[in-house]
Order: structure tokens, then sequence, then C-alpha cells
């Protein structure tokens, strides 16, 4: 169920993050709680709740007293911006190595990337 | 309702064997511990100081602030279920279970009956007449039912097949999380279980080779790989925990924490980064010298 490339913790809090981007997860919606989380993904509740932590400490869920943990408000757009700002250094530049190294010429790429948008650019 | 354990120098002696060599360990309680250790490095050894099984040769064994040793308060507080059922093999599973609810102070019998349903134990067969796997269902019935403030299975699932591994540790968790109590569970199973842990604990030869939060752990080893002059130049003064090679290229495993700076400069350097499984890192760190052994 994990990989072994990152602690746990940091894992479940990518897994509500993906959620939240994917639109599983609604802003204001009710997330399952660090035990429901625990027994589904067999992981320790405490590693559990130390991924909750990150993400209240971070904005993306707020917590009501008593009731559980909320995604906030402006979370899916606070998500999206900061996976913005990775984009390019992490995909496109990614591609652009890659397509040196088997020798695609950037202009093949580019054509490609034109043709996948309808022409449109 | 968890008991702390408080161990300090602790040596325990067999004749000319040592088994546990000046330990000092300190658990909090509460949490799932981990205990991690080759075959004759002193696991069994330091559960059964614990649960007042033997006696410590030297030392200071406090669990709940107090020597377990001939200690009717902790003793009846402490749950220790081995590979081998503690049992007389002429009795029945149903007289088993019925001993352990008069002796056991937090007892849940309804708990007690969904994990006998859980593991369709056989309640009239004796327990002589159990499988291997059976007898290992048994020790955790008897260990999870009984809630004791510090649980301990050492190897309790030998002989459990993969389904029924799984089913123990669905309940450890769900029965641990609303039932907060110390747990420690010894496996060589550490792929398969380390999730269920929030720290570990490795010994070898009788000592404490670490003591560490598991995510703490998983960050922390790092495979480095590459050109070998390249990998040398990187990994020079780092803890190397050990190293391959393939023609001019090589991978060395080092036990460090790799801020985002080191792992950017390793890339410019053209170096691949990966990651160490916890059982990867364990065969490492309990990995000697054969001189030494």
């Amino acid at each position: 169920m994990f990989d072994d490339r990152s602690p746990i913790y940091q894992q479940i809090a990518e897994k509500i993050k993906e959620d939240i981007l994917a639109g599983v997860l609604q802003e204001d919606e009710k997330v399952m709680s660090t035990n429901q989380y625990s027994s589904f993904y067999r992981i320790n509740p405490a590693t559990a709740a130390k991924g909750f932590q990150q993400l209240l400490e971070e904005g993306i869920l707020y917590k009501k007293r008593g009731i559980g943990m909320f995604v906030s408000q402006n979370a899916r757009e606070t998500l999206r911006q900061q996976r913005r700002e990775r984009f390019f250094e992490e995909v496109v530049d990614a591609m652009v190595a890659e397509a040196r190294m088997i020798g695609i010429p950037l202009a093949d790429v580019i054509r490609r990337i034109q043709d996948a948008d309808g022409g449109r650019s | 309702m968890s008991l702390s354990v408080h161990l300090r120098d602790l040596s325990l002696r067999y004749g000319e064997t040592t088994a546990l060599d000046g330990l000092s360990l300190e658990l909090a309680g509460g949490k799932v511990y981990g205990l991690l250790g080759r075959n004759g490095s002193g696991k069994t050894s330091l559960l059964s100081v614990l649960a007042a099984r033997r006696r410590a040769s030297a030392g200071t064994v406090l669990v709940d602030g107090e020597d377990p040793f001939e200690n009717t308060r902790i003793m009846r507080r402490t749950c220790f279920i081995r590979d081998e059922v503690d049992a007389y093999e002429q009795t029945s599973v149903r007289q088993a279970l019925r001993f352990a609810a008069r002796l056991r102070p937090h007892w849940d019998e309804d708990y007690a009956h969904h994990l006998v349903d859980t593991f369709k134990l056989p309640v009239k067969k004796k327990v002589s007449a159990l499988s291997r796997g059976m007898k290992s269902a048994l020790g955790i019935t008897l260990g999870l039912a009984c809630r004791a403030p510090l649980t301990i299975f050492d190897e309790s699932y030998l002989g459990m097949d993969a389904p029924s591994r799984y089913a123990f540790y669905d309940e450890l968790l769900s029965d641990y999380a609303e039932n907060p109590r110390t747990i420690i569970l010894s496996t060589h199973l550490i792929e398969e279980v380390n999730s269920l842990f929030e720290e570990i604990v490795i010994l070898d030869n009788g000592r404490l080779v670490l003591h560490e939060e598991v995510d703490t752990l998983r960050a922390r080893g790092v495979s480095v790989t590459g050109p070998a002059e390249v990998v040398d130049r990187f990994t020079a003064g780092l803890t190397v925990l050990g190293e391959q090679r393939l023609g001019n290229t090589k991978a060395v495993t080092v036990y460090e924490r790799f801020d985002d700076a080191r792992r950017r400069a390793a890339r410019a350097a053209g170096l691949e980064l990966g990651a160490v499984p916890v059982q990867d890192l364990f065969v490492h760190l309990t990995r000697q010298p054969e001189a030494q052994r």
C-alpha cells in the first residue's frame, strides 16, 4: 500500500491532498477519522494522526472540536497553485531531458502538445 | 492505563552466555513498539525480563516505576504471549479462555468471543491437538482480550497463514485505537508489520542498536547510485552502511537524512537517490564483520 520512499505520515497527507484535488473530498466535507485511516491502511493511529497534523498546519484541513476534521474553504485552490509551481520543474523539465536523451527534437514535442490542444494555440 | 518501561544497564546471563549486555532503554508507554533483532540477539530474553519471567543479572528494570520481578501488581497488568501457548496441553480451548477470564482484571469476554469467531478457534478441542497456526491464534486471542496495560507478543503469529496474520493486525490496530495501551511486538516479518509500529527498537548481541520512530527511520536510509568516483566523493564523511558495485557503477547505502539541498546537489552531480526499505536498513545495521561474531 505504501512505498518506502517517504515517511508514511507524509504519504497519508499526500493521499488526502490528491482526494481534494480530484474533487473526491469537497470543501467543508468531513474527512474520515485517524482511526478509520489507521484501520483502512493498516498503519499505526499515531502515524495517521501525524499526517492529519501536517494538513492542519498547512491550512488544508480544519478541526471542529469533538466532531472531526474538515476540508478548508480554499484548500483545492491552494493545492492547485502549489502543483502549478512544481509542474514545469517536475513534469516539463523532466520531459525535455528525456526527449533530448532519446533524440526526439523539441519541435516534435511542441507539435504534439499543439495537436493535443486541438490546434487552438 | 498503559505501562512505561525503564531499563538501565540491564544484563542477563545464563551460565556462560550473556543474553543481554548493559541494555538501557526508555519506553514512554501507550504506543505500539516493534522489537527487531536477529536470532539470538536477546529479544526473548528482554521480553522475559519485562514480563517477570526472568530476573535480571544486573542493572535496573522498572515497569510503571516498579521492579516487575515477583511483583503481583505489575504481573497482573502484564500479558506475555510467546510463540507457544502457556496452557496445560490437556486443557481445552474453552478452559484456557475461562482461566484467562478469571485471572485477568481487564478481560473482555465479548471481545474474546469475537476473536474466537474471527480466527475460527475450535473451542472444544484440546490445546495439544491444535495446529501450529491455531495455537498461535489462541495466543493472540488471549493476548488481545486480556487488554493488559503492558501487552507483549513475541513472534506470536508463527504458523499463521497470511490472511490470519492480517486479521491479527487489523484486530490489533482497531483494539489499540479504542483501548490504548503499551504493546510490544517482536517480529522477523519487518516489511509486513512495520507500518503498525510507532517506534522501533533494534537489538543486536544483547545490546541496543537503535530506538527510533518508524517514520524517522524510513526517512533516514538513502541509497546513492552512480559512477564510483562521484559516489565516493558525494558520500565521503557520511555514515555508510553498505556498498555494492556493478562495473563502474556503485551503490552506497547511507544512514543519513538528506535535506532538499543535498538531494538537488546529488541530482546535479548525476547521482540517483533511492529509498531504503526498513528491512534493508535492519539488515545493514545488524550485519557485523565475521571476526566480531
